[in-house]
This record gives C-alpha cells, sequence and structure tokens, in this order.
C-alpha cells in the first residue's frame, strides 16, 4: 500500500513549487490512474516517489508499506519493492542489458539478504519473461536501450519490471510514443503482472492506454493537486469532454 | 639551430658520468648515431611545444627520484592465465632464473646485452633506425636517450606465427631503479606475434620498442604499465607497416605519478591497418600523458587512435595525437577519439587533436570530450536497485569498454577486464 499525505515539491534549482498538497492513498493489489494536462505535476510525482535528484520535499510524506520513501535513496526504495517505468527511459552506451538486468536484481537480493542468482539460473529465468514481451535474445545482449525504437524502449521496461516483481509500480506515460500494437503489447505485459500483492500507478495523458489496462480507481490531477476521484468512467469523462470542463467545475 | 644554453646545459648534465654501454661494432655505431641526435636536439623543456602539459623534469634529471615500492595487496599477476613465454627484467636486469626458456615461442630471441658481439644483420638495419624515423618533425630526445644507454632489451624476429605470446615482465625491486630497455621486433613478410609487456619496471623506467611489421605480417601488442604510484614512466613505440599488414597496440594504466607513453607509427605499405588503443585510470597523484603520431604514406590504409581516462581525486590526462596523411595516401581511412571522465571537478582533461592532410581523397574524423558522469543513466540504475558506487563502477565500465574492444584476443580482453574492474572495485567499491 501506498500512502501519499500533503505533499508539497518544488525544484531545488528555483523557487518554483510544483506538488502543492497531494493525497493519495493506493491500496495493496490496485491499480490506480492518474490522469492530468501537461505541466500538472504527474511526472514530478513519479521522480520524487524514485528518488530522483532535483527535487525539494517541503512537506508531506509518502508511506510504503510502513516506510517512509521520501527519507530513502533510489536504490533503497528499489529494494524495498518500488519501481518507475520512465517515460523517456535511458541509454546507457556499453552496458549491455542482460549485464544491467543481473546486477539490478542481485543488488535488490542482496539489499533483501537474498541469494544472488547464477548467471545460468538468471538467463533461463529473464529468457522466459523477455519471450512474453516478445524481446529476443539480440535485444538482450545490446547495450541498454542503445539503438532501441520506442516501442522496444517500454517493453524494456516492462521486462525489468517483470524481471524485478516490485511491490509497487509507477507507469509514467508509458504509452507515449507507442502505437496500437505496441501499447497493447505493453499493456498486456503489464497486465500479466497485476496480481493481489502488487498496486499499480499508471500515469498517463490520454485514457486509451486505460481500455487496455483497466483501472480500479482515476484520479484527476492539476496545478500539484488530486482535484478529482472516481472510477474508471472519469476518464472516459475526460476523453469525451476533455481537462477544461471538468477543471473548471472543481476549480 | 644552436640549442639554448639551458637545454644544452641540462643534456650534459644528464649525460655526464654515463657512459655508452660496452658493445660489439654494430650496436655501438648505432648508440653512437643516437647520442649525436640527442646532443643537437638536447633534453625537453617545458617550452617545447609537445612537453607544455608534461613536465619532463624528473626525465631528464641525472638521478631517478625514488619510488616507493608497492603492495599490490596479492593481486594476481597481469596474462597470469595466459599461455606465453615470460622474459623477466628486475629493475632492468635480466632474471634468467625467473624467466621461461625463449625458444618455447618457436621464434628467435636474442637479449641486447647480448647481441652486441653478435653479428645479427636484422637487427643492425632496424635498432635506433625506426627512432631516428621518429624524430621528425617531433623531437622525442629520451628515445634517442634510451637508443644510446639502453642496457639490454631483447630482439625478436619471426618469419611465420608464433607458438606463444611473449611476454615481458618488468618488476620493480629497488626504490631508486632508473632502467632503460631497448626491444627491437621484426615481423617477416606474413609473420604474426603477440607481445605482452607488464608491470612498473623500476622507480625511472625507460622503453624504446621499435617494431618492423613486414608485408602481411600481424602484431598483438598489449600492455599493463604496474600500479606503483610514484614510477615514472617514459615508453615509446615506433611502428613502420608494410603492405596489407596489421598493427595493433593497447595499454592500460592504473596509477603512476608520471606517465608519457608516445607512440609513432608510419603507415608505409598499401592496405595496412593500426589501432592504437589506452585506458588509462588515475587517482590523485596522477599524470598520464598519450602521445602519438600516425603517419600515413601508402593508399588505403586504416588508423584508428581510441584513448580513454578516468581521473579522479585532481588526477591529470594529456593526449596528444596527430594523423599526417601524405600526399599520394589516397582513401586513407583515419580516426581519433581522445575522451576523459572526471569523476572530480578537481581533475583534468587535456588534448590536442591534430591533423595535417595532403591527399585529397581520404577520410579522418577526430573528437575529444570530457565529462562527468552521466547523472540520469546513474539515476536510472539507482532507481533499479543499484548502489550508487555500484552504478558509477559500472558507467565507468562502459565508458573504457571501446578501448578494450580494440583487443582482439578474447583471453587478453578478458585478462584486462578483470585487471579494470579490480581497480574500480577498490575505488568505487
Amino acid at each position: 500500500m501506498l500512502e501519499i499525505k500533503n505533499l508539497h515539491v518544488k525544484l531545488e534549482e528555483e523557487d518554483k513549487v510544483i506538488l502543492k498538497g497531494v493525497n493519495l492513498t493506493v491500496e495493496t493489489g490496485k491499480v490506480h490512474a492518474i490522469m492530468g494536462p501537461n505541466g500538472s505535476g504527474k511526472s514530478t510525482l513519479s521522480y520524487v516517489l524514485s528518488g530522483r535528484d532535483g527535487y525539494e520535499v517541503t512537506d508531506g510524506s509518502a508511506v510504503m508499506d510502513g516506510e517512509e520513501l521520501l527519507e530513502m535513496e533510489p536504490e533503497e526504495r528499489a529494494a524495498a519493492g518500488l519501481f518507475l517505468a520512465f517515460q523517456y527511459p535511458v541509454e546507457i552506451p556499453g552496458v549491455g542489458n542482460m549485464t544491467f538486468l543481473r546486477t539490478a536484481v542481485n543488488a535488490q537480493r542482496k539489499a533483501r539478504g537474498e541469494e544472488e542468482m547464477s548467471a545460468g539460473e538468471f538467463l533461463k529465468f529473464v529468457r522466459e519473461k523477455a519471450k512474453a514481451l516478445k524481446i529476443d535474445a539480440e535485444m538482450l545482449k545490446r547495450p541498454v536501450n542503445v539503438g532501441f525504437s520506442g516501442g522496444e524502449k517500454k517493453r524494456n521496461e516492462i521486462l525489468q519490471m517483470a524481471v524485478l516483481e516490485p511491490k509497487m509500480c509507477i507507469l509514467d506515460e508509458t504509452d507515449s510514443g507507442l502505437d496500437v500494437d505496441a501499447m497493447k503489447l505493453v499493456a498486456d505485459g503489464v497486465n500479466a503482472l497485476r496480481s493481489e500483492g502488487r498496486s499499480f500507478l499508471v500515469i498517463t495523458h490520454y485514457q486509451r492506454l486505460l481500455d487496455h489496462i483497466v483501472p480500479d480507481v482515476v484520479h484527476i490531477m492539476a496545478d500539484g493537486r488530486i482535484v478529482k476521484t472516481g472510477g474508471p468512467e472519469l476518464a472516459l469523462e475526460v476523453e469525451k469532454n476533455g481537462y477544461a470542463d471538468l477543471l473548471a467545475e472543481v476549480m | 639551430m644552436a640549442l639554448a644554453q639551458a637545454k644544452r646545459a641540462a643534456t650534459e648534465a644528464r649525460l655526464e658520468g654515463l657512459s655508452l654501454p660496452a658493445s660489439g661494432a654494430w650496436l655501438a655505431q648505432a648508440r653512437g648515431a643516437a647520442l649525436a641526435r640527442l646532443s643537437e636536439m638536447g633534453l625537453p623543456g617545458r617550452r617545447d611545444e609537445y612537453w607544455r602539459w608534461t613536465d619532463p623534469t624528473t626525465l631528464a634529471a641525472a638521478e631517478a627520484p625514488a619510488a616507493a615500492l608497492f603492495d599490490d595487496g596479492g593481486e594476481r599477476p597481469a596474462f597470469d592465465k595466459i599461455d606465453r613465454v615470460t622474459l623477466v627484467f628486475v629493475d632492468g636486469v635480466f632474471d634468467a632464473a625467473a624467466s621461461d626458456d625463449p625458444a618455447a615461442a618457436e621464434v628467435e630471441i636474442t637479449r641486447l646485452a647480448e647481441a652486441g658481439a653478435q653479428d645479427i644483420h636484422w637487427a643492425k638495419d632496424l635498432y635506433g633506425a625506426l627512432e631516428a624515423r621518429g624524430q621528425a618533425p617531433v623531437a622525442r630526445p629520451f628515445a634517442a636517450l634510451n637508443t644510446a644507454i639502453a642496457t639490454d632489451g631483447v630482439l625478436i624476429r619471426a618469419t611465420g606465427k608464433a607458438a606463444k605470446p611473449v611476454s615481458l615482465v618488468y618488476r620493480h625491486a629497488s626504490e631508486t631503479s632508473d632502467a632503460i630497455l631497448h626491444h627491437c621486433v621484426k615481423l617477416e613478410e606474413g609473420a604474426e606475434l603477440t607481445l605482452l609487456e607488464s608491470g612498473p619496471g623500476a622507480a625511472r623506467f625507460s622503453t624504446v620498442l621499435e617494431v618492423e611489421v613486414g608485408d602481411g605480417a600481424a602484431f598483438h601488442h598489449i600492455r599493463t604499465q604496474g600500479r606503483d604510484h610514484e614510477r615514472r614512466v617514459a615508453a615509446h613505440l615506433f611502428a613502420r607497416l608494410g603492405a596489407e599488414s596489421r598493427f595493433k597496440t593497447f595499454t592500460l594504466t592504473a596509477n603512476g605519478v608520471l606517465t608519457r607513453n608516445e607512440t609513432v607509427v608510419e603507415l608505409t605499405g598499401d592496405d595496412s591497418v593500426a589501432h592504437i588503443a589506452g585506458a588509462a585510470m588515475g587517482d590523485g597523484g596522477f599524470h598520464h600523458d598519450d602521445t602519438v603520431f600516425i603517419t600515413h604514406d601508402a593508399e588505403r590504409c586504416e588508423s584508428r587512435q581510441v584513448f580513454k581516462k578516468v581521473l579522479m581525486n585532481g588526477a591529470e590526462g594529456i593526449f596528444q595525437g596527430k594523423i599526417l596523411v601524405k600526399p599520394g595516401a589516397q582513401k586513407t581511412d583515419g580516426y581519433q577519439i581522445s575522451q576523459s571522465l572526471l569523476l572530480d571537478e578537481r581533475s583534468q582533461f587535456l588534448a590536442k587533436p591534430e591533423l595535417e592532410i595532403y591527399a585529397d581523397d581520404v577520410q579522418c574524423s577526430h573528437g575529444s570530450t570530457s565529462g562527468a558522469i552521466d547523472e540520469t543513466a546513474l539515476y536510472y540504475l539507482r532507481s533499479r536497485g543499484v548502489p550508487e558506487r555500484a552504478a558509477q563502477a559500472l558507467l565507468v565500465q562502459a565508458f573504457l569498454a571501446q578501448t578494450i574492444e580494440e583487443i582482439e584476443d578474447e583471453a587478453l580482453s578478458e585478462d584486462i577486464r578483470t585487471r579494470l574492474e579490480a581497480w574500480l572495485a577498490r575505488r568505487l567499491g
């Protein structure tokens, strides 16, 4: 379970306040979606939760299963079970995808006091997960995200999610830059990971992703706050009328 | 042009009390000629263009500054898993007991110290010859000094494929040692040899390696320069390439208060290939200088320079690399990249890439960059659970990977990669 309370965040470098009191609870096993216009603070929320530099939390808390995320290093948050699927996955020349995955899995296992996986064991484990996402052996060998198409990058994010088996998954605009087929593949990958013990926070600008990953709860975010919460029908309302009407109503 | 008074005085001071090692006729002649070259050019000073960023004072001084012996913490020796013929020099003195039987390499190997008295006709034409050619247009006085007074070294001639790599191991045993070794390698047509060099050598160590690569021959050279923090080295590699020959050299340097590696390659036969690569990692009192000069003097040749340095805690890296394409060297493919990764703001990288082209149908490119660790990549790795220092180490390895890819042999590249990872684990583990 993730409980965000009264979260206030500003940019470290300038005096710009981005999040102005976010309150949000994602229950274990549920899928929550956050929708909102550009600049509403959706991506900032995902970065702050995962521990990216450059943001200053001025007030509030974000507690995951009893642990305060905001006091942890990014790698500690990951080991605790948080995962962020990036809107723009980062290219890392010179680091093989497979090396990257194994380093990450073993680092998390080590942090949790579990035994590390051997190379052979790991290879078998990853190949199975990769197959479902149509990620071939060649893509596993290539440097992380280097020369990957937009769709390949997003699939690679879902592969990392599948391999790391987090408790809380945040998907930051995972649909951006994807055509319908690629989006369906990614959504199938996410749906396959839905389980009782795993929660999702799906951040998206458009409703279309939510046709494939059907949420339990939909939140509308605007100007650094959650301004409206409802069921999946709220997403359809946005799709039909746009954000303007809805925001005029609540603000 | 007359030498400046100060330079002449410094050169005379260095040579004072030194005498040319006793040698037979041909070697004595080569030494004398080198001494004459040196007297004419003088030892370098800070005002020389190619010594502006590296202070030659301690290399030129009559006495070698002391260098404490280094405890490597039991790290396994370089290349120890490679089936090779090992020849050991301790502070520049050949150690027969510690060495293998040179005959196992199935190439001709003669020690320089014993060669003077013999009539080795191929060595007569090579010893000091490539060094002398390499003195223009840029003077390399320490190489001439080496030719004049080198006490030992190996002369290797291969007529076919060597059975095993020849591995020169340089041990450092005395805090005040001052060693000068000079090697010659001649690869006859179609011959193939891998030469390995490892170790600090001495408190102050000068090496010259002259390599004549015959038509269709292949030379592979992998070197690790030893981790002694206070050691100083001036290493010169001169090579001349025949038609359709291949020349590949890679150097790994970790630590060392002063390293000057000069590589001078002449591509004189059509369709020859030269790759020169180096990975350097420095922490604190570390000054590392790669000075490279590639001359294209034949058609359809390829040269590739790949140099990367990782610098931290005030370490300094220098790269001076030149590609000269002579008239008529058409279809030349020249590539040069020099990059540094600065792990803090106190470290510094200075680069001087140069191209001089006198042919009109060539492809030459060069690039030089200097930067910090990519913060976004670091965050990405950390967000996947990789701790900060381990993530840094992974990114540093990735940065250096391009240089290690220049090593063709997988066992050798693995050996180098392991050493590099161990160094990083000590620094960033």
